[in-house]
């Protein structure tokens, strides 16, 4: 799993069927001082996280399916919780 | 999942069997501010509705074959949907 943070979302009405419905969030990866650093990622949203927010992605596509409960989805990246506190 | 904008379509005149129809984008991977990064590819459009100058989002690896019907075919990069908007925080 990688930390992140929200920096924006996408709507798209033109996408895969089993796309319908999903939520689109812009994430920055955050390095080891909680930056912004190499690069982004495009996660589907499973805990209602929202911009600004730090975030737990996960970046496994087996796994992400068994979250989404939805065989042969192409998706790779999963918000799958919310962070208060890097300590 | 990354942002990519569609620069050219691919016309292949043989191709694996299963792809028969699947268009074929030129890609160019774009940063989360729509600026060019990196190098175009080739890219399955499993929407089957992008067209060239639209800012698309793609998956790669094992996902990108997963667009496809059969999905198990030779492709790594996959057009997932067609971007409508794209809100940054810092934008607003």
């Amino acid at each position: 799993m990688i930390l992140a943070r929200v920096a924006g979302s996408i709507t798209s009405t033109i996408h895969h069927a089993d796309m319908v419905g999903r939520t689109l969030l812009v994430c920055d990866k955050l390095n080891s001082s909680g930056e912004p650093a190499d690069g982004y990622v495009i996660a589907i949203d499973t805990v209602g996280a929202g911009v600004g927010q730090t975030v737990i992605i996960l970046d496994e596509g087996n796994g992400a399916r068994q979250i989404l409960q939805v065989d042969g989805m192409p998706v790779r990246s999963v918000v799958v919780g919310v962070v208060d506190h890097v300590g | 999942m990354f942002l990519g904008k569609v620069i050219g379509r691919l016309v292949p005149a043989v191709i694996y069997d299963g792809m028969q129809g699947v268009p074929l984008l030129w890609v160019q991977p774009l940063d989360k501010t729509g600026a060019d990064k990196g190098d175009a590819f080739v890219c399955a459009d499993g929407t089957r509705m992008a067209g060239c100058g639209e800012m698309i989002y793609w998956e790669a690896s094992r996902e990108a074959a997963l667009t496809l019907d059969p999905s198990y075919v030779p492709v790594d990069h996959a057009v997932v949907g067609i971007v409508d908007d794209l809100y940054l925080e810092d934008e607003s």
